[in-house]
């Protein structure tokens, strides 16, 4: 038990964080193409065509996947702002803001998949429903912690204000996800939910399944990957970047 | 030192802000007038038709009231920490939150309250029936205060920062979101007979709910603004 602690607390600093994410990031993103091939393959070759909606439903695939992810990065992003806040550690920070544009990146690809399907099945790219608006938010308040922490020159200050607004704007993932439930809309309901069987078939749950997988895999490589930038330039003055062999050749 | 009990701390925040504001009321009139030519612009724009106007009206006005109250936050604690009271109100032996509240609670006596109160007269211009009218005071008394508690928060964090004023339109009005919902859906309620018994509860809910986080996160900005 002890030795887990301690093993957990050897990571928490950039200095032994950064070579470990260096080794992590080539298996991440395999995993994530490896992942996304399986289930793009899935999706568009294996799965039936849907009953009702036909082809169009196949960006079914990206966008229910992009939509959870960008909910559960936002997640994640408050986990780091609080363990942050609450134990002053500095690669907390590092990573809420090293996740923070690539969920705004699924934020919008969500956005867009939507409207894409939208049109075919609703006949419109846009409707104000409850889903669609938090969503919507959600993707500005992505913004609003980039442009945060982009605006404050003090990475320490910009990490805890960033924090506080990240834990502030988690109020909005219940939002999202009751929305369904408070207003109801245009919007279908949840297709997949934990308590009863799916609704739909087990081979378009799959490939659904699988590019979840593939995307968690690639936020994490690129999260890896944009944490270490961030680690070199917050720490260009320590001695250990110093003897990085990246650095000193 | 005498200790200073917390009523007569918050009361004394509230005393000074109030004074300061009225030896500058044109900072308080400039928002008010904000708020009612943003208003008057809505018919010119969409045109006279008074069915339509009675349709959107509800929406308009808490719109406008948002970004009244969103221009508003910068003298929120802007000016005290350009002069160091800030700085001594946080060292101060009274609880920080306490202090937060009464100028929060200033805040909304300058800007939620006045917005408030003219609400009607405009609501008149756009043919609001009486029932609606009520709906909508009732509806922006309860709603406005959360306004003002959710951007202290965006106030805090911004302080001192470059670009404050717009950065803190970027980060509070989404989360202004479900204060417009159902404070501009209380009338539409109302006016569909199924009561905005609802929604002004759910209103009233966030406010109780902002009253303490709100102030909290607020301290917690401030805190980490001053550091």
């Amino acid at each position: 038990m002890s030795r887990r602690l301690i093993n957990w607390f050897k990571y928490s600093s950039p200095q032994t964080f950064y070579p470990l994410a260096g080794k992590m990031i080539p298996w991440f993103a395999t995993l994530a193409v490896l992942f996304g091939a399986a289930g793009l393959y899935i999706g568009f070759f294996v799965a039936p065509t849907d009953a009702q909606q036909g082809e169009g439903y196949r960006i079914i695939f990206v966008h229910v996947a992009a939509a959870w992810m960008s909910m559960f990065i936002y997640l994640v992003m408050a986990f780091w702002a609080a363990l942050g806040l609450s134990l002053n550690t500095r690669l907390s920070g590092m990573m809420a803001s090293a996740l923070a544009p690539t969920g705004a990146l699924f934020a919008f690809l969500s956005l867009w998949t939507g409207a894409l399907w939208g049109k075919p099945m609703w006949g419109t790219w846009w409707v104000w429903d409850a889903r669609l608006t938090s969503s919507l938010i959600l993707f500005f308040l992505y913004l609003g912690f980039i442009a945060l922490q982009s605006a404050i020159d003090d990475p320490r200050r910009a990490d805890r204000a960033g924090a506080v607004l990240l834990l502030v704007g988690v109020i909005n993932i219940p939002i999202i996800y009751f929305s369904v439930q408070w207003w109801n809309t245009l919007h279908q309901g949840a297709s997949v939910s934990l308590t009863k069987a799916p609704t739909m078939a087990r081979t378009m749950l799959w490939g659904m399944l699988l590019m979840v997988l593939s995307f968690w895999m690639y936020a994490i490589a690129a999260a890896l990957y944009r944490v270490r930038c961030i680690m070199l330039e917050r720490e260009r003055n320590a001695g250990w970047v110093y003897e990085l062999p990246e650095v000193k050749s | 030192m005498s200790e200073v009990s917390a009523l007569s701390a918050l009361i004394g925040v509230i005393r000074r802000d109030l004074k300061l504001a009225m030896r500058r009321k044109s900072d308080v009139l400039t928002t008010l007038f904000f708020f009612v030519i943003v208003v008057s612009l809505f018919p010119l724009g969409i045109g006279p038709e008074m069915d339509m106007l009675r349709k959107i009206a509800p929406g308009v006005l808490w719109v406008a009231a948002l970004l009244a109250t969103m221009l508003s936050l910068n003298r929120l604690f802007a000016l005290d920490y350009a002069d160091g009271t800030l700085e001594q109100m946080v060292l101060s032996s009274v609880p920080l939150g306490l202090l937060v509240a009464g100028k929060v609670v200033a805040h909304w006596l300058l800007s939620g309250l006045p917005l408030t109160v003219l609400a009607p007269v405009l609501g008149l211009q756009f043919d609001l029936p009486a029932g609606s009218l009520a709906v909508l005071v009732a509806s922006l008394a309860i709603g406005t205060p959360v306004l003002s508690l959710i951007g202290a928060i965006g106030a805090g964090l911004t302080l001192g920062v470059r670009g404050g004023g717009v950065l803190v339109s970027l980060l509070v009005l989404p989360l202004y979101v479900p204060v417009l919902i159902f404070g501009a859906g209380a009338v539409g309620a109302q006016v569909s007979g199924l009561g905005a018994g609802a929604h002004l509860s759910l209103l009233a809910a966030m406010l109780a709910l902002a009253v303490f986080f709100a102030v909290w996160a607020t301290t917690i900005a401030l805190r980490i603004a001053l550091e």
